[in-house]
């Protein structure tokens, strides 16, 4: 018995450490799984979109009027935003929103034939309607929506999908969101205000993918980063036509004619990927004040690589009344097949003349009052008057503008002065909550 | 190269703070402390009407678009 007395010991301590072993090995697998989550937490937390995603939205009624003026464009028209909550967790959002607008982009109206150019009618006027409905359903400290909209004009129908959630954690300091987007458009040719007869309907579908992550870093201060892809692509193209572009613009190349150059039609790829990330933060003054600035980055596959910066300010000057002065500056390089006068007819694969694909950059103020009415209106909690005017001026580095060109003449082709484009964007609204 | 040392630094952090060597981050703000976050001035999007035609504007004008919290809609802006 003596004898085996010590390997009794010896199997009882082998068998206390293979327990130990094992606790120690369950230890690390929660001490790494509790790791892993917490890691996860943090590194989630980095990323956002709402504050206060738990919380249904107000309920209010918007009335919108609004003008913009710039580039001999002028587009106007009403905007009607209702938003109601049903039971507790569920929100229903209607707008309806017009543009009619009176005239033609410059790229576009003096891309057309010579004939529209001497005789001016290259000018339209047309009217685009949008609709949207949205619900929002919420469940603990999750949100979950759904919107439709669509958007119809006489050349131009598209219908959007979204969807979208979001979830707040860390004792509501911190709202994670995902909202994914799909989309389907009719591209359409008109002839004289009128749907081109000879033009097949194009199709295009839309992708767009969000991810938002919203943080309270301090009692005055909150981070809103945004990371959003997208991805248009053209579903039953033809030869040389792409759903991308414009049908009515057209790029201009030299020839041998007697004005130096001609016309011919824009050639765009099939597809259009974009990538965006943006960072926004607001702070709160020691007085009821607040100062916001918001810089984005933007690249796509075509070769625009854009980015921006807002430097806002919000403050209450009187009881009642709500003063904001706002400074932004926009720059862009230009689309790898872009080009205001290609050196002769079918220089390359793709062809663009579009402006908003030019190399160019923008600076816009803005200034706007909310004045808060003192007299209750029956059945309304609280109620705004609002009047926003913000002017932008925009410099392209490689359009021309060839409007001058054609009134003045005196101009190599090519050499035409560059093109710069001043408007003005005023929003009044009348907003109700109840 | 930056975001991996970024990950790292976040699974170093996770890691020290599950092992118990830093303490677990507690919501810093307290509910009674946000009063100032709650104010309207402090929204990004105080007036979604509003916000929503100046967005659509922009995408108009610019090549860019995207990630400034719109929802994005097909405006036939092509």
């Amino acid at each position: 018995m003596r004898v085996k007395a010590p390997v009794v010991q010896m199997a009882v301590q082998e068998a206390v450490v293979v327990v130990i072993n094992q606790l120690k090995k369950i230890k690390l697998v929660y001490v790494g799984m509790r790791a892993a989550v917490i890691g996860a937490a943090i590194f989630i937390s980095i990323g956002i979109v709402s504050v206060n995603a738990t919380v249904l939205p107000d309920e209010r009624v918007d009335l919108l009027g609004h003008v913009y003026d710039g580039g001999g464009i002028q587009v106007s028209g009403p905007s009607v935003l209702v938003r109601k909550n049903i039971g507790g967790v569920v929100s229903v959002s209607g707008h309806y929103y017009v543009d009619m607008v009176s005239s033609a982009s410059i790229d576009v109206q003096y891309s057309k034939s010579a004939q529209d150019l001497i005789s001016g009618a290259s000018k339209y006027s047309e009217e685009r309607l949008e609709k949207n409905i949205s619900v929002e359903y919420i469940h603990d400290r999750s949100t979950f929506n759904l919107g439709y909209t669509t958007s119809e004009e006489n050349d131009y129908n598209s219908k959007t999908y979204n969807f979208g959630v979001s979830q707040s954690f860390f004792g509501d300091l911190t709202t994670l969101s995902f909202g994914l987007g799909f989309g389907q458009d009719l591209v359409g040719k008109n002839q004289n205000g009128k749907p081109d007869p000879a033009f097949r309907v194009l199709e295009k579908d839309r992708r767009k993918y969000t991810l938002g992550l919203s943080q309270i870093i301090t009692k005055n201060l909150i981070a809103d980063l945004s990371i959003d892809a997208g991805s248009d692509h053209c579903t039953n193209p033809l030869e040389n036509d792409s759903c991308l572009n414009n049908p009515q613009r057209q790029v201009r190349y030299v020839s041998n004619s007697a004005k130096g150059f001609d016309w011919q039609a824009e050639k765009y790829p099939l597809t259009h990927n974009t990538d965006a990330i943006g960072l926004r933060a607001i702070y709160h003054l020691p007085y009821r004040a607040s100062i916001r600035a918001d810089i984005r980055r933007f690249t796509d596959n075509w070769g625009v690589e854009a980015k921006n910066a807002e430097l806002r300010y919000t403050q209450e000057v009187y009881k009642d009344v709500l003063v904001e002065v706002k400074y932004r500056v926009y720059s862009q390089t230009a689309a790898d097949f872009y080009s205001d006068l290609f050196p002769y007819r079918d220089a390359q694969d793709f062809l663009a003349r579009d402006k908003e694909l030019s190399q160019f950059s923008s600076q816009s103020i803005g200034l706007g009052v909310t004045y808060k009415m003192p007299w209750a209106i029956p059945g309304f909690d609280k109620s705004t008057a609002n009047f926003y005017w913000d002017h932008m001026k925009i410099d392209y580095d490689n359009f021309h503008d060839f409007n001058n060109f054609m009134k003045e003449g005196g101009f190599e082709e090519g050499d035409e002065n560059l093109y710069s484009l001043d408007a003005d964007v005023i929003r009044f609204y009348l907003s109700f909550w109840f | 190269m930056n975001l991996k040392r970024i990950s790292f630094s976040l699974l170093l952090l996770g890691t020290l703070s599950g092992c118990g060597y830093i303490k677990p981050i507690k919501p810093w703000v307290k509910p009674y402390e946000r009063q100032n976050i709650a104010d309207p001035i402090m929204s990004f999007s105080r007036d979604p009407i509003s916000d929503s035609y100046l967005s659509h504007v922009r995408d108009a004008r610019e090549g860019a678009s995207g990630a400034d919290g719109g929802a994005g809609g097909g405006c036939g802006c092509n």
